[in-house]
């Protein structure tokens, strides 16, 4: 593939920042063709990814998240999402649909919305080092 | 993320405004959680998510949520206008079989 752009954000694993993220992701990949929907659908991919950066990597505690957006002539939209956190001992387990560690209002649909809104999705994780999520989403915008 | 409250009868009614997701929730539910309170009698909560701008699987926790609260109350919940991509997330989780869902018509 043909990258022809690319940018990295790093911010605090805070609970205002999940707005800024998608929002920031989303202004990046606009530069591509795409529908408000496919642009839509990059918000909501992003917000879950941090989300969980901040909901479970970081439970009791501050870190940092780092977020790359890169766009290719292909139309493809790669969105990475890494954090430095506890890490997931299964992951597996933990995309299975409703599968949540934590109790209270999660959904545990998390991976889910976020494979049934890209075209690819991976998760490399270890305990204790952090995980990253990596999405690939193919737009076909307004004009294909 | 301000709500407005609407009582008619014995249906409480709460339009939420804005982006959903785990930042806001936690004063959505207090909103909704005290409109319901305050409604001795209420038979329904109506959730309106006309003027909802994004939502992700954080809202679905919001809706299991708000079941599990009305439920043992008595109190029905339906959701109503919400965008064909928050029905397909709501979708998801299965919600559908303990709330009614009804998706916003097209304009
Ligand atoms: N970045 C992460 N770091 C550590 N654990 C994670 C991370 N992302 C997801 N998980 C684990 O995977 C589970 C499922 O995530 P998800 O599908 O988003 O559901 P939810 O966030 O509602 O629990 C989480 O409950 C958590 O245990
Ligand atoms: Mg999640």
């Amino acid at each position: 593939m043909h990258k022809l752009n690319e940018m990295k954000l790093s911010f605090d694993s805070r609970s205002v920042n999940e707005g800024f993220a998608r929002v920031a992701v989303a202004a990046f990949a606009a530069q591509l063709d795409m529908t408000v929907d496919e642009l839509g659908d990059i918000k909501t991919i992003v917000s879950e990814a941090v989300t969980n950066c901040i909901v479970h990597a970081y439970r009791d505690t501050i870190g940092t998240i780092t977020v790359t957006c890169a766009v290719f002539a292909e139309g493809v939209v790669r969105v990475t999402v890494r954090d430095r956190g506890c890490g997931i001992a299964d992951v597996k387990k933990a995309r299975e649909p409703l599968y949540t560690g934590l109790g209270g209002d999660r959904s545990g649909l998390g991976f889910s919305v976020m494979e049934s809104f890209s075209d690819r999705l991976t998760v490399r994780s270890r305990v204790g080092v952090g995980t990253t999520v990596t999405m690939e989403k193919i737009v076909r915008g307004k004009a294909r | 993320m301000p709500v407005t409250v609407h009582r008619k009868g014995e249906t409480v009614a709460v339009c939420l405004k804005g982006d959903i997701d785990h930042h806001t929730v936690p004063a959505l539910r207090e909103a909704i959680d005290d409109a319901v309170s305050a409604t001795p009698g209420a038979k329904t909560l109506v959730l309106d998510f006309s003027d909802v701008t994004f939502m992700d699987s954080s809202g679905v926790g919001l809706v299991m949520g708000r079941c599990r609260l009305c439920r043992p109350r008595g109190i029905a919940l339906r959701v109503v206008n919400l965008s064909p991509r928050d029905a397909r997330i709501m979708a998801m989780s299965g919600v559908r079989s303990i709330a009614e869902l009804g998706e916003r018509s097209q304009t």
